[in-house]
């Protein structure tokens, strides 16, 4: 992968978090996180701990902390539950400024929510100090399948050539006077699809050939910095 | 939707995690045949393919949106198993690279959207293809009733874990209700999309159809002597 081209989350720096090696990382953060599963819905202290740890890690990563507050919009759709858990769980009702909720729903979905917000400020964090390069070696020492690990290097490299692709097809679209969210305009969007299909499996194929070309012979050569 | 963290409780994203690892040994044993020695390249492009689809929103009832889920699709265009390690991989790139997704709920990601939803797919894909007629014609409809079952079997599961290790008080049958009503939604849009992608590859290159495969076996290049 050439220089500026780490993935979208990632944010430069020279931090320690930042120089740790990955497979440390991604160990740290399974055991991180499936500690803060494993913690009861009530524990509010341990949720604060737990926050706090990751507040201090950020610290030293030195990525902003509204870098981290701004992507953490993709938690919206499970706030929106976490709310609504109340009004639909089982059990005794309390008043909570005037509206009759559940008690064991309302701790249910403080506990959740506060579960799920940890989850994405841990992600983030791995996300915005880590490349994928280093990711992806990190991943292979820690015996992840060699295949698996050679088809998400794939997947990475060509994210953006594919998602441009598809951007430039649905310019085009646009400019012709279709809207591909219209149900109107399906048909048009999935031959812009199928297509897409075919160039990124042609595209496989050609990249394939040029890999054998240049003595691909199923294992990847170890890529040095 | 991908579970967030927190969701399920910790014994069972456990579980679910030791299937999710199973089931993608057993694809990538299978995928080898599907693909030889082109997997790597190949399955990553078919990944990247289904991660530009899922950025495709299409409005659901009530202003919100959902977007395809492409397990079925991968299928039926570059066979089963390599949907399963494209969805697993997707996942992956999800959840360590955009925090999309919890990395203890991975395992429920991969089994739900990646194993059930794919392996359900592709049952009621080879059914429907052995029942109707041999021709180009029956491939795409066939994967929309796929992809149609799918989702809502999908979300049934999920509700089957939910039962199981959910971290919520909430009673089985609502979330029942809830769950299957919405994706049997989202299966609707699914189904069309996936007709719609698969008839469009199908009437262009239907040599790349995994699913169309059985079609050209018959006429295979024969070598014939010149009269001389």
């Amino acid at each position: 992968m050439g220089a500026g081209h780490g993935h979208r989350l990632f944010f430069h720096g020279h931090s320690v978090v930042h120089r740790a090696p990955a497979h440390l990382k991604l160990v740290a953060l399974v055991v991180f996180m499936l500690l803060v599963v494993a913690t009861p819905h009530a524990w509010w202290a341990a949720f604060g701990g737990y926050l706090l740890v990751l507040l201090a890690v950020i610290a030293v990563s030195r990525v902003p902390v509204t870098y981290i507050v701004r992507r953490m919009v993709v938690e919206v759709p499970f706030v929106l539950f976490a709310i609504l858990m109340p009004f639909i769980s089982t059990g005794p009702r309390i008043d909570v400024l005037g509206v009759s909720v559940s008690e064991p729903g309302l701790i249910a979905a403080g506990g959740f929510l506060a579960k799920a917000t940890l989850g994405v400020i841990a992600s983030l964090t791995l996300a915005s100090t880590t490349e994928p390069v280093d990711l992806l070696r990190g991943l292979r020492t820690l015996r992840m399948p060699d295949q698996i690990v050679q088809i998400m290097s794939f997947m990475i490299r060509y994210l953006d050539v594919v998602t441009d692709e598809m951007r430039r097809m649905v310019v085009g679209m646009r400019s012709r006077g279709c809207d591909p969210r219209s149900p109107r305009h399906w048909p048009a969007l999935a031959r812009t699809l199928g297509a897409l299909f075919i160039r990124s499996y042609e595209r496989g194929e050609r990249v394939h050939l040029a890999m054998l070309a240049r003595g691909y012979d199923g294992t990847m050569p170890a890529s040095d910095r | 939707m991908h579970v967030p963290d927190g969701f399920l409780d910790a014994p069972t994203s456990i579980a679910t995690g030791v299937v999710a690892v199973a089931g993608v040994a057993v694809a990538l044993r299978g995928a080898r045949k599907e693909l030889d020695d082109r997997t790597a390249p190949l399955a990553g492009l078919v990944a990247t393919f289904v991660f530009a689809a899922q950025m495709i929103n299409f409005p659901v009832a009530g202003g919100t949106s959902g977007h395809l889920l492409g397990g079925v699709l991968a299928a039926v265009l570059a066979g089963p198993c390599t949907a399963v390690l494209c969805i697993s991989v997707v996942l992956l790139v999800q959840s360590l690279l955009m925090a999309d997704g919890g990395v203890t709920a991975l395992g429920t990601n991969i089994t739900l959207m990646g194993l059930v939803g794919v392996a359900v797919g592709w049952l009621v894909f080879k059914a429907l293809i052995t029942v109707l007629p041999r021709t180009k014609a029956s491939v795409p409809p066939a994967a929309a009733v796929a992809a149609l079952v799918s989702v809502p079997v999908a979300a049934l599961a999920f509700t089957a874990l939910f039962a199981i290790g959910g971290t919520a008080p909430v009673e089985t049958g609502k979330v029942l209700t809830a769950m299957v009503g919405w994706h049997v939604v989202i299966g609707l849009g699914e189904a069309v999309i996936t007709f719609l992608v698969v008839g469009a590859v199908v009437a262009s290159r239907p040599d790349l159809v995994h699913g169309a495969r059985h079609l050209h076996s018959a006429d295979d290049l024969e070598i014939r002597k010149a009269a001389a």
